[in-house]
Order: structure tokens, then sequence, then C-alpha cells
């Protein structure tokens, strides 16, 4: 059965023109990059135009982009080597909903003894500006971390904004761009991030595979330290097939944007209006205003996310939850908490994420399920009918 | 995904005897909407004195809900003492087993069983009482609760309570006193637990011990707090009676009370006085 995926903001297939620009790369096109022969040679001019197709893609100069193998790898990259650089004393600023590739990091580096602020967010998950501007105040040397939009509710950052606070404030500014790139237009000289992550799986390029943005000029602690790749500012013998297929990926991104923002939105709003239209007691996360085009995260009250996760799975439907079931960890999505969202609807978040691949069909079969599923749950559930149940204590 | 048994899914996707009895002999209620799963279990007898009906209603996910459908199963028939005897280990057994941090869904079924027979015994609505000290106050999980499921199912480490019971699942902070219960049940099953050491007595001047107070809440409740979401205000002091406010995510948590009285009311008694009482504004 070919699954209805609506779980791209976790991965994307791979595109099948993606697929194809790789193929050569497995087989007669081995060489090493590096190689002082015609043979390896040759390669070294396809992951150059690789890199100057990413360039393109974001505005900015080929000689910025840098290969790594994931997004968070660039994450990880930015922060210990900027920290490290900044010295001991200096301050690392993130927000609470981050990805844990960021906010890993960020804690690691407070453990080590330098100053780390998570930034708290409204209960439409949107950074507050002046928090920030407190956070840069004393004039500390700083690293400000924030990503441009959310994996779980798709809110968009004021990244313009958030870049000119930093920049005011004589900080170095990273934004992990994982889930903004594809999705919205990035350019480096509009909005004069100095680093950004971008992860390859996310567009319809492979997993094992991601980008690192490093404005020119600005410096950086290097974090891989091996062979001269990368200018060498990441050691590694190129991950040449794969580079080759992100080269492609991005190109396809930009051409396919205008029209999939566009398309994604309709598709993601008639699943979103329809859900809440069919479902009783349902509330959308995040600030709908300022949201990614493909992202939608509802919270169906009274029940539980992984158990509405298993029965769309027995229908082929793959979408995600911030539930502590399904993690492992008891604890709720640290997104969905830090938005405050009330504790009846914390633990029945679903996301639904779209991409180019989806059509209408698939958001009419979600919606022709979800109202039953729902309803099936809710007749399970002790909550939510009016006759609350005495609550211990 | 989790690696659930034929059996899990098969009871997560009918489950059994769903929904209420009209006047049952005995209903018990345990877990809760903020904690993530919570379990309504309600049961009639029939004239010889068995089980003859019995019903649930369960918020959770798929292997919660399916602990609840086979506990339904497994009780019918069954007289009040021999139900009572049902451990959480036979009814993951009963499943073919359950993932590892999937376990305290079987505990919350043996948990709910017990609080409705008790609720049969004696009338009362909560098995649950202050009196028994709680460790993990994000899960309100007491010692004695802990001590069970160590002895029960033989666990060894700390990972394996928090996936039998939750216990040290949220901030971690008492992750050490669960150890120390893992090993005093080890060592002995009758070791009573420790008496929390006596804070050194000094005499204190009023301001001495307000601006004390206050001090301890800035250094060791409000971080603590503040991890989850929630924060304290401090109200009034009166003699040992100090008054709290629970704000953001504190208030209206179902652990509340077990954090004033377990978390709050026990570092001011360490640090401050050991008379103190924290009652809550409201």
């Amino acid at each position: 059965m070919k699954p209805i995926y609506f779980d791209n903001n976790a991965t994307t297939c791979i595109a099948p023109e993606v697929r194809d620009a790789m193929m050569p790369f497995f087989n007669e096109l081995y060489g090493n990059p590096s190689s002082m022969h015609m043979f390896g040679g040759q390669v070294a001019k396809h992951v150059q135009h690789a890199r100057e197709r990413v360039a393109a893609f974001l505005n900015a100069d080929p000689t910025e982009i840098i290969f790594t193998s994931c997004g968070t790898e660039s994450d990880n990259m930015a922060i210990h080597g900027t920290a490290e650089l900044l010295g001991p004393q200096s301050k690392v600023i993130t927000s609470r909903v981050e990805h844990p590739a960021v906010l890993g990091p960020c804690r690691r580096l407070k453990n080590m003894g330098h100053r780390a602020i998570e930034l708290p967010v409204d209960t439409s998950g949107q950074i507050d500006l002046e928090a920030l501007r407190d956070a840069l105040k004393d004039g500390t040397p700083a690293i400000v971390s924030l990503m441009w939009a959310n994996n779980e509710t798709g809110v968009i950052f004021p990244m313009e904004k958030i870049v000119e606070i930093a920049k005011e404030a004589g900080a170095i500014i990273h934004t992990d761009a994982v889930q903004a790139a594809g999705k919205l237009p990035i350019d480096v000289k509009r909005v004069p991030v100095d680093m950004l992550s971008i992860s390859g799986h996310k567009l319809h390029a492979p997993k094992g595979i991601g980008i690192f943005y490093l404005r020119r000029g600005t410096r950086l602690k290097t974090f891989m330290l091996g062979g001269h790749q990368e200018s060498g500012r990441r050691g590694g013998t190129e991950n040449v097939p794969y580079i080759v297929g992100l080269g492609k990926a991005v190109d396809l991104a930009a051409a396919y944007m205008d029209e999939e923002r566009r398309t994604l939105a309709r598709l993601r709003d008639k699943l979103e209006n329809g859900l809440l239209a069919t479902c009783p007691d349902a509330r959308v996360n995040g600030d709908r205003m300022n949201r990614l085009p493909n992202t939608t995260n509802i919270s169906f009250e009274y029940i539980e996310g992984e158990a509405i996760l298993y029965h769309l799975s027995d229908l082929g439907i793959c979408a995600s939850t911030g539930s502590a079931c399904a993690t492992g960890s008891l604890e709720p999505s640290h997104v969905i908490r830090a938005m405050g969202v009330p504790f009846t609807a914390v633990h029945g978040s679903v996301r639904f994420s779209l991409s180019r691949y989806n059509t209408e069909a698939e958001v009419d079969t979600v919606l022709e399920h979800m109202p039953r599923i729902v309803r099936k749950l809710r007749d399970l559930s002790p909550f939510g009918k009016g006759d609350t149940l005495p609550v211990e204590l | 995904m989790w690696d659930y048994s034929d059996k899990v899914m098969d009871h997560f996707r009918n489950p059994r005897n769903v929904g209420k009895i009209e006047g049952p002999d005995g209903v018990g209620t345990v877990g809760s909407l903020a904690c993530g799963d919570a379990l309504t279990l309600m049961f009639k007898l029939g004239p010889d004195k068995r089980i003859a009906e019995v019903k649930f209603q369960t918020f959770g996910c798929a292997s919660a809900i399916a602990s609840s459908s086979a506990l339904t199963e497994m009780v019918i028939g069954k007289t009040i003492e021999e139900a009572e005897r049902i451990t959480n280990k036979e009814i993951a057994d009963y499943l073919g087993g359950l993932p590892d941090q999937k376990m305290h869904c079987s505990v919350m079924g043996r948990e709910a069983l017990e609080a409705a027979i008790h609720n049969y015994r004696t009338g009362e609505t909560s098995v649950k009482n202050l009196e028994d000290h709680i460790v993990c106050t994000c899960f309100g999980v007491s010692e004695n609760e802990i001590r069970r499921v160590v002895t029960e199912n033989g666990l060894t480490t700390v990972d394996e309570v928090t996936n039998f019971c939750k216990a040290g699942g949220g901030c971690g902070m008492c992750r050490d006193d669960i150890q120390k219960i893992i090993d005093s049940a080890r060592d002995a099953q009758t070791a009573s637990p420790q008496p929390p050491a006596a804070a050194p007595k000094k005499r204190l001047t009023n301001i001495q011990k307000m601006k004390l107070i206050e001090e301890i809440i800035d250094r060791e409740i409000r971080p603590q707090l503040q991890k989850d979401g929630g924060d304290i205000e401090l109200i009034d002091i009166e003699g040992n009676v100090v008054t709290i406010a629970f704000r953001g995510m504190c208030a209206g948590c179902q652990s509340a009370a077990f954090t004033r009285q377990d978390f709050i009311q026990a570092k001011l008694r360490e640090f401050v006085d050991p008379d103190i009482t924290v009652v809550d504004e409201c």
C-alpha cells in the first residue's frame, strides 16, 4: 500500500530527479574529488557545481557554502564553533522551542560554564523580541541561535528583525533553517544571518547531507578536523553523490517554491479547516498568520496522540504527535509545553506536514476517517463529555 | 514505532468492555489528563460474589488502552480476593509483553483495579493518601508505590522504575532517592524509610526567617518549578505558616498538592525550620 504521507517535516521522499542525478556517482564516477587525476578531478567539478547551485538558492557566494552530514552537524558546528571562539565568558541565546540539535549544544555549553538563555515564546509560539533585546543588553559577546521556522508548529520567527537586534548588539547570529529551506525564500543578503543550517532530507534530497552557510568574514573554530576539504573548515572526503543530489534538490525547490506555497497552503487549509469543522474540541497550535504553508499542528482534546497515530497508521496515513507516549520520554513535546497549551490538549497534538507530492484526494481521505477515529477514542476516554469524573487530590 | 505484540494491537483496535456501569459496586480512577494517561475502572458483583460485569474508560496511548481492555477480561468471573492478587506483570504477560518504556501502562491497570476494590470495601474514592511520602513530584509517585513495583517486578535500576511507574521520568530530581529505595528494597524487604535528617535547630529572628524563606524559594524551589513552565509566589508568612500561590503551569496541575507538601514544604523544613507548614493561597 502506498502510504499517505503527511509527515514531511520529519523527512521527505527523494525526488526522482534527485535520484537520477545521483546515480552515476555511485557507479562510474566514484573518484575522489581531491585526486590529481582526471578521473577524480572531473568529480570535483560536479561538487563545485552543486555548491554554486546551493549558493544561488541562498543568494550567497559559493565560498560561503560548507557541506556537512546533516542539519544537526551544522547546528553543532555553529554553536560550539562560535562559543569556543568567543571564550568561556560568552553567552549563548536560544529559544525554548528550538530543535534538540540546537538545545543540546546550548545545554552542553551551559554545563561548561557559559551563560545560556532560552527565550520564552507566547501562546502562539512567537518569540518575544523584547526578551531578546534584554538578553543582549549587557554587551557580553554572544551567539544567538534561533530557528527560522519551527518543525512542530511551522511558526515562522521574524528573522529579519531578529538579525537586526542581534547585529545591533554585536552578537553572532545563527539560524536553524532546516524547516524553512525550500518552503520560504531565503536570501542571506536581504536577511544577513552569519550562519545558517539546512538539512537535505527535508527538501527531497537524501538523509545524510546538510548545508552550513558561513558568511564571509565570520570566524569559526573548526569542529571536524582533518583534510583540506571545504577549504579546511570541515574535514572528511566529500559525500559526492549526496552533494550532487542536494544541488539538484535545491534547484527543484527554487523552481517549485512559488507554486508550492500556494498549492500547499490551500491543501493544508482544507485539511485544517475540515478537521476543525468535523472534530469538536480541536484547536490549532501555533501562530496561524505566520506559519509555513505546509504545516498544521492540531490538538484533539481529551485524547492522546499516539493512539490517534496508530489508528491513522492502520489506514496507511503518516503523521506525527507531540504526545509523551510517542517518544518514550513521559514528557510531552517541549514546544507544546513552552507555548502553554492547556493540559487538556497537550497530549493530543497531531502534526500533518505536506509536500508537493501530496494530493487533494489524500487530504480527503484524512478528512473522511479522522472524525471517526477521534470519536472512537473520545468514547473510550473518561474525560471531555461534560461529566468530568472526580479527579483525585 | 513501538514493537507492540499482536495481542496489544488487537486490544487497542477492538477494546473489550468499554463504558460505564449503572450503580457499580466499585469504581477506581488513576492518572490524569496532565500526566498523559488515566483510567477509570468499574465493576459489579454477581449473586455469587464474583465480578459479573466490568467496564473501563481510558485516556492514553495504544498500550494504555490495551492494558485496560486486557485487565477487564482477566477479572471477569473472579472473586474480589482473586482479583486483587493480579499483578502488573500478569497484565503485561496476558498481552504477550509490553515494551519496557510502556510497562507503566500495566501498573496503571493494577492501580485502578486496586482503587476500585478499595472503593468497594470502604466507599472511599481514593487510595492515595498524603501521608504516603511522595518521591516523584512530577508524576505524584509515592515511596510505597515505587517499593512495590521494585519488589513485584525485581527491578534493579532507576530507568526500570521510570518505565514501570513513571517516577523519575520528569525533572529527574528524585533519581537518587529512587536508587536508595531500590537499594533498601533489595537489602531488606522490611527496611523502613529513613527519616529525613532534621535541620539543625537555630533561633532565627522573624526578619531573618522571612529573608531565608525568600532566599530558599529563589534558590531551591523556583528554578525547579520554572523548568516545568510553572512558578510560585510567596504571599505571606505568619509564624511557621507560609502561604504561597502557584503560577503558570503549576496552577491547576494535578500534582500541585504534592509539590506543595513534598517539595516546597520539605525544602523549607530542611533549610529553614522543621516546623514550617506550607499552605496554598486558595
